[in-house]
């Protein structure tokens, strides 16, 4: 099934305030979905039978962010983050591409990490990914069975990816830079 | 062998002699003879023929390790070819691969825990000083030497076998400058031929 056909079949489903727009023109195009209804969606492509995404290739966090800002004018796109989900049936040889887009942080208080509902109930791969979009991009997965960091030392401070980290200066003694 | 006082110090001799008259490029050349050298240079000898690195391998580095261990370049021409994969049986610590902030408590650890006297090679840029991961490597310590002392650092990403296996002859001149006597200890200069400057 081509990327078209999915997301009118998600929009009778799902309707259009949990499924967003669908980037056909573009080259690698994806589907948005909505932050509250990325469960319910997930269950469906992987059980519909026409669908059939049984399979979680990866999950990824991403920050828009340009922190230099004579840059800044001219990056294009408003600060947020995103988290990328890579599926494909392995059954039915077809692939696609969902999108959440959460704000750099909750309610825009700087600190509290944005929120978005675990799909590891769904593909069980998504555990660890979603441990290391939170170690490393800071993205809070609800419901998520051990969300603890997986790459970072247990006691890091910060998401090492995010645009605007700053390199810690020490870490137990060791001089960082 | 050399940490178990003054008896396996005599076995030791005795093997040495048994050996040097063992070797079959020196059979038939000599008469029955007796072999003087001071205890020191004998000691530095023995220990510097056999350095027991410890299996270490952090990153991409650890490939030419193991590179320098395998048949080709085969660092058993050195007598350090007994990789232990535990601190307390090792002398030598060769940090093959990038050491992250998490990683640097647990060299330290094993560092302490080896033996003395203890060697430590830095191998590669990244141990050296951070490498590739210099700018913009939020997690790796920027040079092993802020962890634990070393004794040679080998420079290059990776550094072929061949400069490893000089690494290993610089730490072999360390130990072959070793005072067990009184007296002051002169480091050995490197040479190019791949020979040291002292004692010849
Ligand atoms: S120095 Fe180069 S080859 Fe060695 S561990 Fe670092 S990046 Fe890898």
């Amino acid at each position: 099934m081509d990327i078209q056909e999915i997301h009118s079949l998600l929009l009778e489903k799902f309707g259009d305030s949990a499924v967003g727009q669908a980037p056909v023109e573009a080259t690698d195009s994806w589907i948005q979905v909505s932050r509250d209804s990325i469960v319910e969606v997930g269950a469906f492509l992987r059980d519909n039978e026409r669908l059939r995404f049984d399979h979680l290739n990866d999950l990824c966090g991403c920050d828009y962010l340009e922190p230099n800002e004579k840059k800044a004018a001219k990056f294009g796109h408003d600060p947020h983050v995103e988290v990328v989900y890579q599926l494909s049936s392995i059954e039915l040889k077809h692939r696609l591409k969902l999108k959440v887009v959460l704000p750099r942080w909750k309610n825009d208080e700087e600190g509290r990490l944005p929120e978005v509902p675990s799909v590891s109930g769904v593909w069980g791969i998504a555990d660890w990914h979603e441990r290391e979009a939170f170690d490393l991009v800071g993205i809070h997965f609800q419901d998520h069975p051990n969300l603890r960091r997986i790459l970072c030392p247990e006691d890091w401070e910060g998401h090492a990816l995010r645009k605007d980290y700053d390199f810690p200066l020490e870490y137990h003694g060791v001089r960082g830079r | 062998m050399w940490r178990h006082g003054i008896q396996s110090n005599r076995d030791f001799i005795e093997k040495l002699i048994w050996n040097l008259t063992d070797m079959t490029w020196i059979e038939g050349r000599f008469e029955e003879n007796v072999i003087t050298t001071t205890m020191e240079d004998a000691m530095n000898w023995g220990q510097q023929s056999s350095i027991w690195p410890m299996t270490f391998g952090l990153a991409c580095c650890a490939i030419e390790m193991m590179a320098t261990g395998a048949s080709k370049y085969d660092i058993d021409r050195f007598g350090a070819g007994a990789f232990r994969a535990t601190p307390r049986q090792a002398d030598l610590m060769i940090v093959a691969g990038t050491v992250t902030f998490k990683m640097a408590s647990r060299v330290r650890r094993l560092y302490e825990q080896m033996a003395d006297p203890k060697y430590v090679i830095a191998m590669g840029a990244c141990t050296v000083g951070g490498g590739p991961y210099f700018k913009h490597g939020y997690h790796v310590v920027k040079g092993v030497d802020l962890v634990v002392p070393v004794d040679v650092y080998v420079p290059g990403c990776p550094p072929r076998p061949e400069a490893l296996l000089e690494g290993l002859m610089r730490i072999q001149d360390k130990i072959k400058a070793r005072k067990v006597t009184k007296g002051e200890q002169k480091l050995p200069v490197p040479h190019h031929s791949g020979y040291s400057a002292l004692n010849v």
